[in-house]
């Protein structure tokens, strides 16, 4: 019943997704490959082999700015933040889920009607309210609004209610436990996939967040990685030798790189519940 | 805490323990941004803290529906989405119908959508400046294949200024996003897809119907959801595109004044030094908002009539 036109034909469709494939990787690929080579080099031809100037291009980058100290700045912000963001997230999702106090309902409207307002609504207002409370150039504003993650919150309210039995909660009360050490205890563990999975997905959206920290931190050794990285703007050495640009972008994808290749599925998976709980 | 057994009511009243300090966060860093903004574009601000602030109504909202730069800068958005959002939902649909083929059964979806999620995972200013390198017209990679490939021909080639000219600018910024955000929608689309029972498909293979009845009478219908949930929220994003237009064209360039987004526009009047009128910028916020939230109206109006 399957032919040789259905072979040809599936072949036909085979090559047509690796040659997708290789339209998402080339770019890498190109970027890694001039990363080795001289801004001279780069300029007169193109080619796939390596070449050995990675140490100027180096040389180059660390004449104008430090990426291991942007590199830093970014996991002292993207770190806290997504801690914080999950443990209160799942605080107030468990809270929302399992509690019934007056003024739920209407939290959790207020929550969904936030996830439908763009984010540069608040933009003004919000760098204003930094500004009053003197808080530009500090981190602040950007790892303690994480606690309140409207969106993180709606996806770990629909986990903890289909994955928490509401009556170990109750076993736990009769055993004379806490309602916080129940949280902890009990919750927490049950949770820990679903909180794995925002987590990931909440350090990539502020390790790669750019607007906001561009609009409250103005010092150079403040920048996180992608500040740092657009100051290359206005860097007219750099500029000069693409090859030095090269090297700092592949060096400013090496962390996402890394956590991409361990959680994947995690990513994946995230994804994929989001657009089939909506 | 209450080690004694309680009433059901009193744990109830517990809840508020777990949501204040959320909603206490929410209250001064979400709900507060959001209306000093309202406040501000009400006044006639120019700066932080610089002046006493007088009320004057609607102005500056008069202002923005009357300011042409305002409606260009639209403009630039609606063109840029509107090339990026008929590319990347195409290839999406495309992929999502490849790989929901009862016919053809194609394997390794878990490795393919793994490289075409890839370039979404790559913070915006890194992807800007891959590109900006790369698309250098004089000296970029990119123009240095094209040359090698038209020489292969026996052709010459007049290297193009991919992001320097306004008539290929928006263009390629859409081909960028696109490249970005296609793996995305696909991994959406396909979701909806998987969701499906496989009680439906066995039940189409009993009957005998075929590959495009399967697809046309159970895969499309069923994802229709997902497929607006994916327009809606690319739409949201492509109307707050920013990094990109912002990091690739230098205000200096020929192309700026046809790739310079709405967000972009709020930037220049909220933030740009020079140029900064916070009450100008607030309005022009609450515009975008409400341009965002009209479109999304209509599209979900679209969107439930078809299924009718």
């Amino acid at each position: 019943m399957n032919g040789i036109g259905y072979k040809v034909k599936k072949g036909i469709l085979y090559a047509l997704l690796i040659l997708l494939g290789v339209t998402c990787l080339l770019p890498f690929l190109l970027m890694m490959v001039n990363a080795t080579r001289s801004g001279a080099e780069i300029v007169t031809s193109f080619t796939l082999i390596p070449s050995t100037h990675i140490k100027e291009n180096w040389d180059t980058i660390t004449g104008y700015f430090n990426l291991f100290k942007g590199m830093w700045n970014s996991v002292k912000v993207a770190v806290p933040a997504t801690l914080l963001s999950i443990y209160f997230s799942a605080l107030t999702a468990y809270g929302l889920a399992m509690y019934k106090f007056k003024g739920n309902k209407a939290i959790f409207m207020t929550i969904l009607i936030f996830m439908m307002i763009p984010g540069q609504l608040g933009l003004i207002g919000f760098y204003n309210l930094c500004a009053k409370l003197h808080l530009i150039n500090s981190y602040i504003p950007l790892i303690i609004p994480a606690i309140a993650s409207p969106g993180t919150v709606f996806f770990l309210k629909q986990y903890v209610e289909s994955v928490l039995p509401p009556s170990l909660i109750e076993a736990a009360r009769i055993d004379g436990a806490g309602e916080l050490y129940s949280f902890h205890r009990i919750v927490i563990p049950i949770m820990s996939p679903g909180l794995a999975t925002m987590g990931i997905m909440g350090f990539i959206g502020n390790w790669n967040n750019y607007l906001l920290p561009m609009i409250i931190l103005n010092k150079n050794d403040k920048f996180t990685l992608p500040v740092m990285m657009a100051s290359l703007n206005a860097s007219t050495d750099i500029t000069a030798n693409q090859g030095a640009i090269y090297l700092a972008v592949a060096i400013s994808v090496i962390p996402i790189l890394l956590v991409f290749a361990f959680f994947s599925k995690y990513i994946i998976s995230s994804i994929s519940a989001g657009a089939v709980k909506e | 805490m209450g080690k004694k057994k309680k009433g059901l009511k009193s744990y109830d009243n517990m809840g508020y323990l777990f949501v204040l300090p959320f909603v206490i966060v929410f209250l001064i860093f979400s709900v507060y941004p959001v209306l000093r903004t309202l406040y501000l574009s009400f006044t006639d601000v120019k700066l932080v803290g610089a002046q006493t602030a007088h009320w004057v109504w609607f102005d500056n909202y008069k202002r923005v529906f009357t300011d042409k730069y305002f409606y260009k800068a639209l403009w630039n958005t609606v063109k840029i989405w509107g090339v990026n959002i008929v590319l990347q939902l195409g290839v999406a649909f495309l992929l999502m119908m490849v790989f929901s083929d009862v016919k053809y059964k194609m394997k390794g979806l878990g490795i393919f959508r793994v490289i075409y999620y890839l370039p979404n995972l790559i913070a915006a200013t890194s992807v800007a400046f891959l590109y900006k390198t790369l698309l250098d017209w004089r000296y970029g990679t990119f123009n240095q294949i094209i040359f090698q490939i038209y020489k292969l021909f026996g052709k010459s080639y007049n290297p193009i200024d991919w992001l320097g000219t306004g008539q290929y600018a928006g263009g390629t910024i859409a081909v960028i996003q696109t490249w970005m955000w296609f793996g995305n929608s696909f991994i959406m689309l396909m979701a909806g897809v998987q969701g499906i029972s496989k009680d439906y498909f066995e039940a189409a293979a009993i009957d005998g119907a075929g590959r495009w009845t399967v697809f046309g009478k159970i895969t499309l219908p069923l994802i229709r959801p997902i497929l607006m949930y994916v327009a809606i929220t690319s739409l949201i994003g492509g109307l707050q595109l920013f990094d990109l237009p912002y990091l690739m064209v230098a205000p200096s360039s020929a192309s700026y004044k046809s790739v310079e987004t709405l967000v972009m526009y709020l930037y220049k009047f909220g933030f740009r030094t020079g140029t900064t009128q916070i009450s100008y910028a607030s309005a022009i916020a609450y515009a975008i908002f409400l341009i965002i939230l009209v479109v999304s109206l209509i599209q979900l109006k679209l969107f439930n009539r078809k299924e009718d």
